[in-house]
Parts: C-alpha cells; structure tokens; sequence
C-alpha cells in the first residue's frame, strides 16, 4: 500500500496506475466482449473480418476501448522484439526512446501511422521500436525476465510512457473508441497476420484511458478477457510475491502476468494451467484414476492463489496457439468455431456467423476445460 | 577412519552424505533388520539414531553432529570421538557411550535410558531429565560440567566423577536450580548451586548405584574403579517436589 | 492468612417463595458457595467464592437462584478502578503472582470489529452458497516453488516431490488444550467433533490419552518446552507436529502444572510420578536461536521420517514478522500464530493483558512480510487466539492466513461461560477440572455434538458470506484484503492492515 502510494505522489497521473485507476479504486471493471481468430495453416489475412465479427457483438461494449493483438505482423523483423509503446506527450516520447535505446539496441524505430478521426481530440503518440537484447551473458530465459522487467519499469516510471506489447513478430494496437473506430485509427487494414485477438469494452470508471484497453501483452503472449474476478487481491498478492507488478490494476492483467508465470516460466503445458485457473472441485477431483487425482489434488495445493474465482472467458494467444477458457461454473460465454483451417474464439456465435456463415463446427466449451488450437508444424509464417 | 573389528556389522560411510541421506541409510539398515551397525567418516551429521526403536547398536567414527539420539527408544550407540551439542534429547531408553567430551544440554528430558561420557560436559547437561515408572535416566559423566547442571531436574540420576580435577572442586555453578525431582551425586564439590537443592549423604541405595554406574564407567572406557569408590561422594537433592507452590495469587 | 479487605463481586440470591431445597445448587457448585443448613432445613449462602459461572442458575429446576454483580463500587475514579483495587488488595494479602485464565477481556484491543466485509454487486454475480457448489477444502502445508510435469499431455508426471500436507475440510481447528489444561472428557469430545467435521485437534503437550488413540489421524501432537509425554510412538501417532515456542496469552513464559493436579491418569500420559509439579521452562532448551528451531524442526521429521507437516506456533509479538520469516526459512511447513486475546488455562495476569499483539496485526503483517520476501507460497499460517465467530474466520482469511485455529468457542460450546477461574482446578462445568466427579459433567457424546453444531453453523456462514462476494473457493478469499474496509482506525492501523477505509 505505502510503496504505491509514495509512487503515486511522485508521478502524479504519469504512472500506469495512476492513469488506469484515477480513483484509486481496488482494481478497474470492466465488461466486454472477446474474439480471437486464427488460420491454423499460417497464412495470412487482414483484419477486416475481425473487425466486423467485434462490431457485430457492440451491444456488450460502450466504446470506451477496444483493441487488437496480431501475430505474423512483422515477418521481415521476426527476430526482433518489436515494442508498442505509447506515450502522454513529447517529452514522455524523449525519454521512452531514450531509455529504449540505453537498454537495448534498437534495430530501427518508427512512429506508428495513426489517423485521427476527431479533431477536436488529440490523439496520444504511439512509436514502435524493433530491438535486440544485446546483454551476452543472459540465456534465453533471462533475457525474457529483462524484457518483462523493463517493460514494468517503463510502466511504472511515472514518465508517461507506457508499453503496449513486446514480443517478436506480433503486436498490440488499443485505444479509447469502438472496435471500428480504432481499427480506422491505426490503419489495421494495411496490416496482415494469421492470428488475430480482439476485444471491446466496457469500462465501469470513466474516463477510459487508452493503455486501460485490452489486449495485455507479455512477450509473445496475449490476453483478452471478459468478466471479473472476486479473487483478484488474493491473485495480485500472489504474483506480486514472485516479483511482478500490477501494473494497470486489471482481472487482464492478472492472467497476463499469471500466464506468463506459468507457462514461461514454469514451461507447464496450457491444459495443466486450465486447471489450475479453473480447477474441478474436489468432490470430482476424489472420483478420479490415482493419477489425474493426485495432479489435479496437488496443482491446486500449490496454485490455489492462481485459481481465477468469479466469472471469467479468457482467449489466449501466443504464436501458433490460441487458447479459449471459462470459468468453472460457466459464468461468462465463449464459443468455439472451425471452419476448415480457420479457427475462432468469441463471446457470442452470431460474431462468428456473421463473418462466415458456413461453419463447419461450433462448440461451446465447458467450464474449466481449456479450447486450444494449434498450428499445424512444418508451415512458415 | 576405519573402525577395527568390522565383519558382522553393517557399514555405512558418511563421507560426504547428508544428514537426510545418512539417516535414511540407517533406518533402511534397521528396517532390513541389522542389529549393528557402524557408521565411519561421521562429520557432523545430525539426528543420527533419531527415534530408532528396539535393540541396534550403532557404533560412531569421527564427530556426529547435534541431537544424536534424539528421541530414541532402545539402540546402544557408541561414538569414537567428541560429541556435539543436545545428546540424547528426550530419549526414552537405549544408552549413548562417548568416547570423549560432550557439548551443551546433553540428556534434556529424557526419561529414561543411560549417557556415559567419558571426559567432560558442557552447559545445562541433564536439564530437566524425568523419570517415570520403571524408566530411570542416567547420567554419568567421568570428568567434570559447566554451570546449570541438572537444571528444572524432575526425576533421573545424575553421577559426576571429576576424575579429571587436581583440586576436586567442579567449576559449575547453579547447580540443580529449579531441581524438584531425581538426584545428583558428585565426587569433589561444585562451585554453587541452585536454592532449590540441599546436600545429604549417601544411602545404602545410593551406594549401590554409584557403585554399578562406576564398574559400567569402567568397562567402558577403563579407570581404577576401586579408587574411585572409596572417595567421597555427596548427593543434591531437591528440598519439595513443588518448589513454587506459593508463587500465585488465586 | 489476613483478613481480606474485598467486598463479594456478586450477590447471591435465593427466591425462598419458590426454592424447594432441592439441594441442586449445593451439588452443581464447586466453590462451595451453598451449603444445606439442617436447622431450619435452608440453603445458607457464601457469596464471596461465588463466580458467575451460572451452574446452579442453569440447574436450579425452580429457577430460584439469580446472581448479579455487587452494585457496591469504590468512589468513581477512571485510573484506581474497581479491579485495580481488588487486585492489589490480593496481593497485599498473598504476595503472590496474581493468576488468572482464559484470554485478556480488556476491551481495546479487537480488530475485527472494526473491518467490514464485501459483497458482489452488479459487476460480478453473488452466488447461491446452499445450491451451487462452495468448497471450503483446506490444505495446509508447505508448497513447492517449481513444479515440474514431465511433457506428457495423456498421463502427466509429476517430478516435483511432495511435502505432507493436514486435509481440512473447513478452516477451522482447535487449538492446543493439553490433558491437565482441560479433562479426558473434553479432549474426546473435541476429538470426535475434529473426526465428523473433517479438521483436526490439537491436544497440547501432555501425552495421547489411551482413549484418543482411536482419533490420532485428527489429532495434531504437540511438542513444548517440557516434552512431557513425548516419545516416537506419540509423535508418530499424530497427524501433523506443532512445536510450540509461545502462547498468546502469556508470551515468553513457560507453564506449570501444580503437583494437585498430577493425578494418576495426567501422570501416566505425561509420564511423570503423580503429585510433582509439572514445570515447562520458559524456553525449549534445545532452542536458544531461529537455527536451533530448524534443528529441532528437523529432528522430528527424522523421527517421523518426513512423513508429517511441522507446525511451530509462536505467539503474536512486535516483530512477528521477522520471526515467521526465519521461521519459514527453519524447515517447518506451518506457522501458527497465537494472538493476545488467546485463552489459556492459567497464566499471570500481567502477562495475559499487557504482552504480545492482537492476531488481525500479526496476521497481516506476516502475511505482508513473507509475501514482499516471496516465500509466502512455501508455509502455510494457522491464526489463533481471539477468534469468536465465523466473521472472525472469514477476515482473518482474507488478511492473509490459510485456517484458524479456535478453543474457547469450543469450550463455549460444551458449557463454559467464561468465568476466567480455570487456574482453580474447579470449573463447574466439567472442563478444566481434573477432579473425575466433576469432569462426568462433560458427556463426549453430548458435548462434541454441540461443538459439532457450531462448526456446522460457521460453515454455513462462510459459505454464505464467500457467495456474496461471488466467490465459490476458500483459496480465493486468502490474503484477498481488497474484500474488507476498515472502519473507525487510524491510517496507520489500515496501512498494517494492508485495507482501505469504508467507502473509499
């Protein structure tokens, strides 16, 4: 409690937190509405149909934010980290290249194209930086735990920058408006990629802030989310344990953070951390084979602090995998849909429907039981 | 250090193993129903014998480390070398032999069994030692202890030889404070004692036991038990059973 | 013995217009207050032993007897009150220590009354605890830092080891009353309510009863400071090991069983001779610094060959913190915290009011504390001391521990009313008495069904009180302080608390 209010004092409004959660409230809430899209062949699409399946579904939003996260966006960069980073103002720009440019090398940066569609509003600056971690000594791993530990530092610098996405050959676009509108606001239509996350929302505090949108971003990975969870502060003071910050206050962030815990750094597989976001209960647990039982007895005694209480679907991406899960009691909806190679996730089938009306298979996924799609192998993005 | 006589015994060497891979090797080697055992190479290891049930013996080269015997009930362990600290903790039978001097806190609560140190002891040895039905502890120690001798003592024998001293006087002080049960005999005299105590002469019982616990002192280790029993001992013994009846206020 | 200068505490009367002379009231008290008078066939009346401890009320078939505090009071004086002034007129009649029991009854140090808890409006739904599924399951002890599943999507494998673990199945246990603190009779009624509700009870230091033996896999062993009774068949015989290094109630003492109390049966599982004091020095001699806590840690675990959790409970101080940190670090999967309010059966009355912190600050500070070291994931915390109702259960979880553990609402529960005389060896109740006359009052049977009932009763209530917060698993409510607000404290009190003020 005091650190983050010492830091608030001397970053006023400057600090992810502080532009997030203006009210200080326990964490930011929000509704919305979820779709996720991939070609398990790798080939590339716009994202004009996206964008069309998530205005279908702006019944679920009020246009105070909407975002995309497209992988295969940088093929000819695809060794790269490329950041998304977005900042208050020119000065804030100043120093985020700055600091940018000490703690990597930076291979080639840019502004990112935005249009603006209301003059009568300024726009914030986005810049995309393509970068190398050029410390020798550092294995794979630990550069990773450096890229995730200088993008909290930039969002907590006070600065007025704050990182959007930071993994390689993919990248976040977010802002305050409608699924349409941001995609206009950033050109989406001159970008392509095989796998494309959306999401809407609906902001309970207002007014919404731009780096308040979804998708969250940790390297290569990808969170939408729809819902709230009541155990967030048992969540939050769990990662924030193993030395993560919290840094935007939301239930996103948290799988964000929870996922990358688990998945990068403790290489466990997606269906083991289904069950450990959405474990069964334990009467089901007793019921099973010796083995599952025990798995599922011990995931859950270790990783309880992880379990994701309240209503919850969630889309997950990282390259070459698109993941859909819901909470136990199937409090919040998805649906899963495949048309041939295509594969999609959403909150609502008509968001499917209405982008390709001959679908080969809709299912909607049980509570607890992850939905996961996968690449085929052997195909270059 | 290899012990000598070696061809019935089980061997284990502790080189380089720790305490949690030592201590399972013993208790796999008494669960496959060795009755002796001898461990060499003991650098410090730690719980050696912990709660180890029945008739074993377990024969010590080099220095085991603290809580030798810690809860045992029954082995005979026998250590070729110094020990360390808490010897015999709350032990319920079996007898630890010391081939040398001890650390502090040997013998506390133990309610029963038999600790023979060959040289000296540290602080607070036999603190709280207990006694209870047929289960008597005892203590002997050859040489002298430090202060706190016998402290909160409840039951149990405590037989201190000063075999080592030039002037017979023990440099121990407060001994047998809080002392309300058991007894402690002493060859020579100790600094100071505990308020609780008070000294008497020696019984017939108590002679008969001085004199056991000094032929098994000098089967041990070897002395000239005859010179030993004809000095003069005294014994402590607590002056009530409830030293601190009046302490409260209801 | 001088006279003494203080007035009866309560006045003792008997409605002679209905009073049969039954002679209940003569039988049910065990401070001899009335006494049957021959002449005159009357019931004479002492009422200076009388303690309110409503026995002969209760029983009385007529309902003649009423007891109210003595309305006599010194002349007003906010500092030289009334207790004050009977306390030193004790004293200056015994020059004792002045005993007391059960846990510190000054008002001023209760946190939990002063947190508020939330509820799920609009943004997330309540749930429906009785119909939809609520898990309270429980396990405590330590967990791994990595977890290592071999690849292997069909029938994952396990790598990493696991530690031993207590099964609860609400987080709720009783606390340590050894044999000689309470009677058989209690511990088996506690016993039998720790079977049927799935938790556990600890049974102090003092031996296992020969009649508990049949419970041992919900009986929690204890080792203290006098290491009475403890040997290898009771360590193995329990279901998990508490070390203990301090009491709540009288921090930095050790206890003493006074020589009346040894009886033949105490004796036996204490193994000690009947009529010696039984004295639990202030420390544990084997452990004069945090390395030594590991080294006795670990002597038990040897001896149980790691097949247990060891707990160690330390009472609630300044620098609790610190202390569960090192703790955490000795080797022990659980960490009990007894705070001030926690009761005792005999402790010096300066001690028990004036030593140690209340549990909601210890609690929330260790909690803080291992969680900024990130080794809050590697023990579990069992809070205790001062916990008098299911709310209390529920904010103590959400400020950060994983179960509590409780013992005078269980004594509440089979009959006690909290007279705080439990030092006499008297209670009327049949409690903490060890005089086998009186302790036939408590019939395990009877008793543990009405413990029973009050863990089914806070069960029910935490359930409850999770499904208004939209929240269906007890994991989720732990450390999870963003549920509660504070109301009436200072920033700093909040700020240790780790909760916001109501309303903001």
């Amino acid at each position: 409690m005091k650190d983050l209010a010492q830091q608030l004092e001397h970053s006023p409004l400057r600090s992810a937190e502080r532009r997030n959660n203006p009210y200080r409230d326990d964490k930011v809430i929000d509704a919305c509405s979820i779709f996720g899209m991939m070609d398990q062949n790798r080939r590339l699409f716009t994202g004009n149909d996206i964008i069309e399946a998530s205005a279908n579904m702006n019944e679920r939003v009020n246009g105070l934010g909407s975002g995309y996260a497209i992988y295969g966006l940088y093929p000819k960069n695809r060794k790269n980290y490329a950041l998304h980073i977005m900042y208050d103002d020119k000065e804030a720009l100043k120093w985020g290249s700055k600091y940018i440019g000490s703690n990597f090398e930076v291979i080639y940066d840019e502004e990112i194209p935005m249009d603006n569609l209301d003059k009568s509003k300024q726009l914030p600056i986005m810049w995309r930086y393509f970068t190398n971690i050029d410390v020798d000594h550092l294995n794979r791993m630990e550069k990773e735990d450096y890229m995730v530990k200088k993008c909290l530092e930039i969002n907590t610098s006070g600065r007025g920058a704050y990182v959007f996405s930071s993994g390689k050959n993919m990248g976040v676009f977010k802002g305050v408006g409608w699924p349409r509108e941001i995609a206009k606001i950033f050109r989406l239509e001159d970008y392509k990629g095989y796998l494309w996350l959306s999401h809407s929302r609906f902001p309970t505090n207002s007014p919404a802030w731009w780096g308040g949108a979804h998708p969250f971003a940790y390297l290569d990975s990808t969170v939408v989310h729809n819902g709230e969870i009541s155990s967030y502060g048992a969540n939050r003071r769990f990662l924030e344990m193993l030395g993560y910050r919290c840094t935007f206050q939301t239930d996103t962030e948290i799988f964000a953070l929870a996922l990358d815990y688990l998945l990068r750094k403790q290489h466990m597989p997606i269906e083991i951390v289904a069950k450990i976001f959405a474990p069964q209960r334990w009467n089901d647990i007793e019921k099973m084979p010796t083995n599952e039982k025990n798995l599922l007895r011990r995931l859950r005694i270790t990783y309880g602090n992880l379990l994701m209480n309240g209503p919850f679907s969630i889309i997950f991406a990282n390259h070459g995998l698109m993941v859909g899960l819901a909470d136990r009691i199937k409090l919040r909806p998805l649906t899963a849909a495949r048309k041939k190679d295509l594969f999609f996730l959403s909150s609502e089938e008509a968001a499917i429907r209405k982008i390709c009306p001959e679908i080969d298979e809709v299912t909607h996924p049980q509570g607890g039981r992850p939905v996961v799609a996968r690449c085929n192998e052997g195909i270059a993005s | 250090m290899e012990p000598k006589n070696n061809r019935s015994k089980f061997m284990i060497d502790a080189k380089n193993l720790t305490t949690r891979k030592l201590n399972e090797k013993v208790r796999k080697a008494v669960r496959d129903g060795n009755k002796q055992i001898a461990i060499h190479n003991v650098m410090g290891q730690r719980y050696i014998a912990a709660g180890i049930q029945g008739l074993i013996e377990i024969d010590i080269t080099g220095i085991p480390g603290n809580d030798l015997g810690v809860f045992m009930d029954g082995p005979k362990v026998v250590v070729h070398g110094n020990g360390q600290d808490v010897i015999g903790n709350t032990m319920n039978a079996g007898e630890i032999i010391i081939h040398g001097d001890v650390g502090d806190i040997t013998g506390m609560s133990a309610r029963g069994g038999k600790i023979y140190i060959q040289g000296n002891a540290g602080y607070r040895t036999g603190v709280h030692l207990k006694e209870y039905h047929g289960l008597r502890p005892i203590i002997v120690i050859g040489g002298t202890a430090q202060d706190f001798l016998g402290e909160y003592m409840a039951g149990g024998l405590i037989l201190m030889l000063g075999l080592n001293l030039s002037d017979g006087i023990h440099n121990a002080d407060y001994v047998g404070t809080g002392m309300h049960g058991g007894t402690i005999i002493l060859r020579g005299d100790v600094r100071g004692m505990g308020r609780e105590v008070e000294v008497h002469q020696l019984d017939q019982e108590d002679n008969r036991l001085v004199e056991q616990a000094v032929l098994e002192y000098s089967k041990h280790f070897g002395c000239r038990a005859d010179e030993v029993l004809g000095s003069k001992f005294k014994k402590l013994i607590p002056i009530s059973t409830r030293p601190y009846g009046n302490l409260y206020s209801y | 013995m001088l006279k003494s200068h203080r007035l009866p505490e309560f006045n003792v009367y008997i409605d002679t217009d209905t009073c049969t002379v039954c002679k209940a009231c003569v039988i049910q008290c065990t401070f001899d207050v009335f006494s049957y008078e021959k002449v005159g066939n009357m019931i004479e009346i002492e009422e200076s032993k009388c303690v309110d401890c409503h026995r002969c009320m209760i029983f009385c078939p007529e309902k003649s007897i009423s007891i109210i505090p003595n309305p006599v009071q010194y002349r007003a004086n906010a500092s030289w009150n009334k207790e004050i002034i009977h306390n030193i007129m004790k004293q200056a009649e015994s020059g004792g220590i002045l005993l007391t029991a059960m846990g510190c009854d000054k008002p001023n140090f209760n946190y939990f009354d002063k947190l508020l808890l939330n509820a799920s409006q609009v943004t997330n739904p309540s749930i429906d605890p009785i119909r939809e599924p609520m898990e309270l399951r429980t396990y405590l002890g330590s967990k791994s830092d990595m977890f290592t599943i071999a690849e292997n999507d069909k029938d994952p494998i396990i790598e990493t080891s696991e530690s031993p673990h207590l099964l609860l199945e609400t987080p709720i246990m009783f606390s340590a009353m050894s044999l000689g603190s309470v009677n058989i009779n209690v511990q088996e009624s506690l016993a039998i309510a720790a079977v049927s509700n799935g938790i556990y009870q600890n049974i102090g230091e003092g031996g296992l009863h020969p009649k508990l033996k049949q419970y041992a896999n919900h009986i929690i062993v204890q080792v203290a400071s006098g290491r009475y009774g403890v040997h290898k068949e009771y360590l193995d015989a329990g279901a998990a090991v508490e070390i203990k290094i301090g009491q709540g109630a009288k921090p930095g003492i050790g206890g003493h069983l006074p020589g009346e109390k040894i009886t033949e049966e105490i004796s036996e599982t204490r193994r000690i001779p009947a009529g010696t004091d039984a004295i639990s020095p202030a420390p544990q001699h084997d452990i004069y610094s945090i390395e030594d806590l590991s080294q006795l840690v670990h002597a038990i675990k040897e001896t149980t060959e790691y097949s247990k959790p060891v707990i160690v409970k330390i009472a609630a101080v300044h620098n609790s913190a610190a202390i569960a940190s090192g703790i955490v670090r000795s080797g022990a999967d659980i960490i009990a915290i007894d705070g001030m309010r926690g009761s005792t059966g005999a402790a010096p009355l300066v001690m028990r009011d004036n030593v140690g912190i209340p549990i909601e600050m210890a609690i929330a500070s260790v909690d803080t504390r291992l969680n900024k070291e990130g080794v809050r994931n590697k023990i579990s915390i069992i809070a205790g001391g001062g916990i008098r109702s299911s709310s209390d259960v529920f904010k103590i979880i959400a400020l950060g521990a994983d179960a509590c553990y409780i013992s005078t609402a269980a004594l509440i529960a089979m009959g006690c009313t909290v007279c705080q005389k439990c030092h006499t060896g008297k209670c009327p109740w049949g409690l903490t008495t060890m005089n086998p006359a009186i302790s036939i009052r408590i019939n395990p049977k009877m008793a543990s069904k009405r413990v029973s009932n009050l863990i089914r009763g806070w069960t029910l209530e935490i359930k409850d009180m999770l499904g208004g917060m939209g929240i269906n698993s007890i994991e989720s409510l732990r450390g999870n302080r963003h549920q509660l607000r504070g109301i009436g404290l200072s920033d700093h009190e909040m700020e240790i608390l780790g909760v916001r003020p109501a309303g903001s």
